[in-house]
């Protein structure tokens, strides 16, 4: 059996269906991006002055480009498998000889693409309003890599979870939202008072992006090899995770 | 080898209903098999077991020879299913839903595309290959079902009720369909509720009933069993009563129209010299159900009433 040309096909079902509802997926990033950059980079951002020696600009473009990839990764995954399970079309991969493995690579993959497509994106918006430079391609590009790959994951198994729709809004508006935003994005845990410093450490987002600052500026408010450990360490427990749930059929299996 | 191999299947859901109370069931090679039940006697879960949709408690499922738990990949591979809801992505087109399910099957883009075109053509669905599924009629979208479940060219096809809700028109024409589907070699396993058309299209039959398999013989061995024929007959004049005549039960339905029960051993000439003796003449005569129908009825009301307290 070749599994690759399931693969194959579960990957090219999940990057048409973005391509298609364009103005749904792709477009959105780009104008919220654009305003981001004009309002907090441009028009306020020129009278914030320096942060850890970075104009205010170039220090939030990596950090929006992040938040793009890991909500779009997110979304990506959790609502096309849900819909797939409420429409019931995932008994059409059940049914067939696609292993566990190849369903959630499958899946995974389809929203690495869309979340690093839409960091591109926010990329070329953010070139438009500042000269960007990358000083590390190696860490800015495995960085980007691997926190889609991390949403995507979470983003599956919200899916596999969620008994509604309400369930699969639930953890990016309450969760997702708030921890990205207040995970150094827009300013440097340095300027916070001690007590929020300590408590931003346990924010694993402050980590993401961080290292992916540090490809672009050189500048980080945290350690990079633990960076890269925890996000190493995360996708590991959540495949895991995944494909228990899959090999149990929870959520998609009577 | 058989084509389907079941033993002792149970299956308890986490609710503790219990589906399956330990079937073995045995289907040929290129047979054409109808699995009937009332309503929650364990039919679906059957078939969700066999086709992975459910996972069984206990009890083993072969394919073709392949264990559906040490040997997945192939046992999966003999089987394609058409389930009782649509449950196609109602927003793709009808080619792209087929060469996906060929994808997940492993055929290469080239092959897919010609078994695509080969099952749309059968299913006579080939003009509608560009159509939005969710744009297609009711018949055509269980049509595009057997079609997707064609694709890979499964040796076991397994049909849950692929005919519900469609007009008699339709019905007939997937049949037809059907038939020449199992002519050409793919062992068919059949569940309706429209007995008529199991007893038209299969060669072997079990019912379930309660979890547990009451009946599993061929066809014509079943239909032998029934012992008593229903008839409804039209009348020329009105009766007032329904006539008494030894060894017929009759039933007045309305005043020009009457039920009888005729004992196999009796047949209809006495039926009818009984009649012209009372001066009652009949217009015309009629099955009141479909022999197998009544079959079922009596199987499944002879286990329900030895299962009362």
């Amino acid at each position: 059996m070749n599994h690759r040309i399931a693969f194959k096909t579960i990957v090219i079902k999940e990057i048409f269906r973005f391509v298609r509802i364009w103005p749904q997926t792709l477009l959105p990033p780009a104008i919220t991006t654009a305003l981001y950059f004009l309002i907090f980079g441009k028009l306020i951002g020129d009278r914030i002055g320096m942060v850890n020696g970075a104009t205010y600009m170039d220090y939030i473009v990596p950090g929006v480009i992040l938040m793009s990839v890991i909500s779009h990764a997110y979304a990506n995954v959790v609502s096309s498998f849900y819909s797939t399970k409420f429409q019931h079309n995932i008994e059409e991969l059940l049914v067939a000889p696609v292993p566990n493995w190849v369903i959630l690579g499958g899946y995974v993959t389809g929203g690495i693409v869309r979340g690093l497509l839409v960091g591109l994106v926010v990329g070329l918006i953010a070139q438009i309003f500042d000269d960007i430079a990358i000083q590390n391609w190696w860490i800015t590009l495995s960085v980007a890599f691997l926190t889609a790959t991390l949403f995507a994951l979470a983003g599956f198994i919200n899916a596999v979870l969620a008994e509604s729709f309400d369930d699969i809004s639930i953890i990016p508006n309450f969760v997702l939202t708030p921890l990205s935003y207040l995970g150094g994005v827009f300013y440097s845990v340095t300027m916070l008072p001690p007590i929020w410093q300590t408590i931003s450490i346990g924010n694993p987002i402050l980590y993401l992006v961080n290292a992916f600052r540090y490809g672009f500026i050189g500048i980080s408010d945290v350690d990079i090899g633990l960076a890269f450990t925890m996000i190493g360490s995360s996708i590991v427990i959540m495949t895991l995770i995944s494909l228990y749930l899959l090999h149990k059929g929870t959520g998609i299996k009577n | 080898m058989k084509a389907l191999s079941i033993r002792n299947l149970r299956k308890t859901y986490n609710n503790g209903f219990e589906a399956l109370k330990g079937i073995d069931l045995d289907v040929e090679v290129g047979d054409f098999f109808a699995l009937l039940g009332p309503n929650g006697a364990g039919k679906s879960t059957a078939i969700g077991i066999i086709s992975s949709l459910v996972n069984a408690s206990a009890g083993s499922v072969s394919i073709f020879g392949h264990d559906l738990h040490s040997d997945r990949t192939q046992a999966k591979t003999c089987i394609g299913l058409v389930p009782q809801e649509i449950n196609f992505n109602q927003f793709d087109t009808v080619k792209n839903i087929l060469i996906n399910q060929a994808g997940y099957y492993g055929l290469p883009r080239k092959l897919a595309l010609q078994r695509t075109e080969l099952c749309l053509k059968q299913m006579d669905l080939w003009e509608k290959r560009d159509t939005v599924s969710r744009r297609l009629s009711g018949g055509m979208k269980r049509r595009v079902m057997i079609a997707r479940a064609m694709v890979h060219a499964p040796k076991l096809l397994i049909l849950d009720e692929p005919t519900a809700g469609v007009d008699i028109e339709i019905r007939r024409a997937m049949w037809k369909m059907m038939e020449a589907v199992n002519q050409q070699g793919t062992t068919i396993i059949l569940t309706t509720h429209y007995l008529e058309e199991a007893e038209s299209l299969c060669r072997n039959i079990a019912i379930i009933d309660q979890g547990k398999i009451v009946e599993n013989s061929d066809m014509s061995s079943l239909l032998a069993k029934l012992q008593v024929d229903h008839f409804v007959m039209d009348l020329a004049q009105p009766l007032a009563a329904a006539p008494q005549i030894d060894g017929f039960k009759m039933e007045l339905l309305t005043d020009k129209s009457l039920a009888v029960a005729v004992p196999k051993h009796s047949g209809l000439n006495q039926l009818f010299s009984e009649l012209t003796q009372r001066n009652i003449q009949v217009i015309s005569l009629k099955n009141k159900t479909n022999r197998l129908e009544q079959l079922f009825m009596d199987l499944v009301d002879a286990k329900t009433a030895g299962s009362q307290p």
